[in-house]
């Protein structure tokens, strides 16, 4: 208290030499006190004098700080939430004891969001399936010259995708049962699967044409033929309950053991309301969702902040959405920016394109995307090196970058 | 100042206008425009509109509540401005730390590198030079959808650590921009002979580390500007070096955990996460400042072809874009490089309550008569505003029907079936374009052409009897080539 008064004495002291003695306080800034003295520096004096021409604040004099002379230690304590919900564990294809002949993928599982290490580390890594089509079909240039030798022998295509680029998992579009297209009769499009799963000994992910009569008459043949071998139905839709074939598709995924794909359109209500539907008929950890991939400059964004808030939903507890999601990745085509001439100051086209793609692939997946149907083999490749190195914390070597702002490149 | 013992910040989410609606003075004078001060408290807190709109708050006697509103709609993190007059740019200003919370603020800007010892020009093909670079970031200009994508800063580095060296090659940069600047270096008197050379452009000094914290805070308030701090993968280091340097009176931070573009890329989205989340989530107001990425690192200490080194920056950036940064350092200013990033930065700082779709109705281009091609096109905002400045960019006069596909693009629709030839046929007749043509000729979409002969029919059963359908191009771009070939469309050769 004693100390205090004869400050304030002091302060007044000032403030009269100063000639702003009155009605009116003064913050004190950036001060040094010892004992018996004021010591001001001449910043201060300055400031105090410009301080006292603006509007007087009426506050009681500031307790006056002291720069600190040493690091203050402030240790960091991660805020860390807790999460009711989990993510379902998924298998994708069923080896020869459990009634198939696949390489099984997990995927899935995840307790918090994507890459979230310092919460818990994913138990499984998110995984890449490479496209493979029925029939030659349009294809950026960038990709087109890695496959089109191959395009028109699907089982040689999909050795391609696995033995060169090391595909884990295999999307077989049936493109040509499309009505409008080639109308391949479900029968053909079985024995194309067919030779593809004697092909390739890894999990199949079924794409149909979009047509729901067909796409169900086609999937309602094929979960036949490949009994047992859990591969991924892409995709059911509200649209086929519209038309009254979802109960028979889902009924024979069950029966023969496969899976089943939800594509609604980035819509979480119609999402649930469609898993809701398929929990009739399947079982739920039978269940993935597709809340639908918009290409980088066409509706990214949408896709993933759809992404991000059904993963956190799922992860608060919303059951309806506990299931691991989808990204049709290739969609990222269809942004012109990946492949139009756009003039020379934008070349090339060869590393542009595949960029798109994997800039597409990597924001949802820190959205919290499980499983990637992909095409182009550099974004492939890159995907799964981040996928491997984001796995683990702790390898960040400071000194590699200690020095980066003064160091030559 | 005691910055631990601060009360928390509440959330944007937890504000409701009740609680700024309390503290406005309640005069109903509409004098900010709104009907009454309830309506003003509301779109204040949907950051609709600034506190300052509202006179009577800025008079005297409010001043109390007016600080008091200040403090309750500032962002949790904290809005840093670097550079001075129209070339200012404000980064962070952060309410929430998911995008789908609210909408992000400020669109972080991006900074190419120049060293001290670069050339101000390249003396040879593929040369690195100071007033090169500063021009080839100036001129990178991108339209994407009617807007024009920038890049924004230049950051100046000390290779010599020699201040002379240092302090003439800021004044070359002065020179050339007026591009707002980062200068980079360690050591505080390099530092201080680059401040001096940038007086008066409010540079962002990058940066304070556990050795040079003290000279780098005095540097920042002699010279008034703002701070960044450096502490590679150490988050108790950048906590506690906030603390010192708030305490110090630096006001103005910006906080580097460290960019590791390859082993260690985990540890760096943890780091930039785990920072914004005890920002956003934990009140924690020592990180309650911008988070400053450095995607350049990829260049260091890697090898490889410059190919694949601007290929890992470039994908380095666009996740540091998702997770949080709110400025970045980058070096290559190619233009596959930056295009993804610049997108995607617009993309992830757009309003995400803005509808997706536009209405679906008839648009009109220049001055359309009898004769003008009519095409069709989705209600997908994007998809829209890609045909609508294609259109406009080729001049002419066009009728063009967008159809409701509940906000999916033409590829998508099509494959979700929301585009068939019977929702053409509707969109077609509800147009009421039939009235205003003579002609009977509708342009799809390429990517809709499997649909073509369907839609013929369709348009039969709708009512419009001979209407033909000519399959248009894949991407509107081709559309001038398309009309150039088939357009006026002679009999018989439609399709």
């Amino acid at each position: 208290m004693g100390k205090e008064e004869k400050l304030d004495t002091k302060l007044a002291e000032l403030l009269k030499l100063l000639g702003l003695e009155g009605n009116r306080d003064i913050e004190l800034e950036d001060v040094e006190l010892t004992i018996g003295e004021i010591i001001l520096d001449q910043s201060v004096l300055t400031s105090a004098a410009l301080k006292a021409v603006t509007p007087p604040k009426m506050k009681a004099v500031a307790p006056p700080t002291v720069k600190p002379t040493t690091l203050l230690e402030a240790p960091f304590i991660p805020f860390v939430q807790e999460y009711p919900g989990k993510i379902k564990e998924v298998t994708l294809g069923a080896t020869k004891s459990k009634g198939g002949s696949r390489k099984p993928v997990v995927i899935g599982g995840a307790t918090t969001p994507a890459f979230y290490l310092f919460e818990k580390t994913p138990p499984n890594p998110p995984v890449i399936s490479v496209d493979v089509f029925d029939m030659k079909v349009t294809l950026p240039k960038a990709i087109r010259l890695q496959v089109e030798d191959v395009w028109e022998d699907t089982a040689a295509w999909a050795k391609r995708a696995v033995n060169k680029w090391g595909a884990k998992v295999l999307t077989l579009h049936l493109l040509s049962t499309d009505p409008l297209i080639k109308d391949t009769s479900p029968a053909e499009a079985t024995k194309t699967v067919e030779e593809v799963l004697q092909a390739v000994d890894v999990p199949l992910i079924i794409g149909g044409c979009g047509d729901p009569k067909k796409d169900a008459a086609v999937f309602t043949k094929i979960a036949e033929m490949a009994e047992g071998e859990r591969v991924l139905l892409s995709s059911v839709t509200l649209d086929m309950d519209e038309a009254g074939v979802l109960e028979g598709v889902a009924k024979a995924a069950a029966k023969h053991g496969h899976l089943i794909l939800g594509f609604t359109a980035l819509d979480l209500n119609r999402a649930k309301e469609l898993n809701r539907k398929l929990c009739d008929y399947i079982p739920e950890g039978d269940i993935l969702m597709d809340l639908t991939t918009a290409a980088l400059g066409y509706g990214l964004e949408y896709s993933f902040t759809i992404h991000e808030r059904a993963r956190i939903a799922a992860l608060m507890g919303d059951t309806e959405l506990q299931h691991p999601v989808l990204s049709g990745t290739t969609n990222a085509w269809a942004a012109r920016e990946a492949w139009m001439n756009l003039g020379p100051e934008w070349e090339p086209r060869s590393l542009r394109g595949p960029l798109w793609e994997t800039v597409t692939a990597l924001s949802l997946l820190l959205a919290g995307v499980d499983l990637f149907m992909m095409m182009h083999p550099d974004a492939i490749r890159t995907m799964k090196k981040v996928t491997q190195q984001l796995m683990t914390r702790g390898k960040a070597k400071p000194e590699k970058i200690a020095n980066w702002a003064n160091a030559k490149i | 100042m005691n910055v631990t013992e601060r009360e928390v910040k509440r959330g944007v989410k937890q504000l409701s206008p009740i609680d700024v609606y309390m503290l406005l003075p309640r005069t109903n004078c509409k004098e900010c425009g709104e009907a009454n001060c309830m309506a003003f408290a509301a779109k204040l807190v949907n950051r609709e509109v600034s506190l300052e709109q509202c006179p009577p708050i800025l008079k005297k006697e409010h001043e109390k509540t007016y600080k008091k509103l200040q403090d309750i709609l500032a962002p949790v993190i904290k809005e840093v401005t670097i550079g001075t007059g129209e070339h200012a740019v404000k980064i962070g200003g952060k309410l929430v730390m998911y995008r789908h919370e609210f909408t992000y603020h400020n669109p972080a800007p991006i900074a190419f590198d120049v060293t001290d010892e670069m050339p101000l020009h390249a003396r040879f093909p593929g040369e690195e030079a100071i007033i090169d670079r500063a021009k080839k970031v100036e001129n990178f200009l991108y339209n994407y959808i009617g807007r024009d994508l920038k890049l924004d800063m230049i950051a100046v580095r000390s290779t010599s650590n020699d201040p002379t060296t240092f302090r003439s090659a800021v004044e070359e940069v002065t020179k050339a921009t007026d591009l707002p600047l980062i200068l980079c270096a360690f050591d505080p008197s390099v530092m201080e002979a680059g401040l001096i050379a940038a007086s008066g452009r409010k540079p962002l000094i990058y940066a304070a580390t556990k050795d040079n914290w003290k000279e780098m805070a005095d540097l920042a308030l002699m010279y008034d500007c703002p701070l960044a701090i450096f502490a590679p993968n150490d988050l108790d280091l950048l906590r506690s070096l906030s603390k010192t340097l708030i305490e110090y009176g630096v006001e103005d931070l910006v906080l580097d955990p460290g960019t590791f573009s390859n082993e260690g890329l985990s540890d760096t989205l943890n780091n930039f996460t785990m920072v914004r989340r005890n920002a956003c989530k934990g009140g924690d107001e020592l990180f309650g400042f911008p988070l400053i990425g450095a995607p350049i690192t990829a260049w260091f200490g890697e090898k490889g072809s410059k190919e694949m080194l601007a290929w890992n920056e470039a994908y380095v950036a666009s996740m540091l874009v998702s997770r949080y940064a709110d400025i970045l350092i980058m070096r290559s200013i190619d233009g596959w490089v930056q295009l993804p990033n610049v997108i995607w930065r617009f993309n992830i700082y757009t309003d995400p309550r803005k509808p997706v779709s536009v209405d679906a109705q008839l648009y009109a281009f220049g001055k359309p008569d009898e004769m003008s091609p009519v095409m069709l096109t989705t209600n997908y905002a994007l998809t829209y505003f890609t045909v609508e400045s294609d259109l406009k960019k080729f001049g002419g006069n066009y009728y063009l029907i967008v159809a409701d596909t509940e906000g999916i693009s033409v590829e998508s629709a099509v494959a979700g079936r929301y585009l068939t030839a019977e929702t053409i046929a509707e969109a077609v007749k509800n147009s009421g374009v039939a009235e205003k043509v003579k002609h009977k000729y509708l342009i799809i979409p390429g990517m809709a052409a499997r649909l073509s002969g369907e839609t013929e029919d369709e348009l039969k059963n709708v009512g419009l009897p001979g209407w033909r359908v000519i399959v248009g191009s894949r991407d509107s771009s081709g559309i001038a080539k398309l009309l150039k070939e088939k357009w006026p469309p002679k009999e018989g050769e439609e399709k």
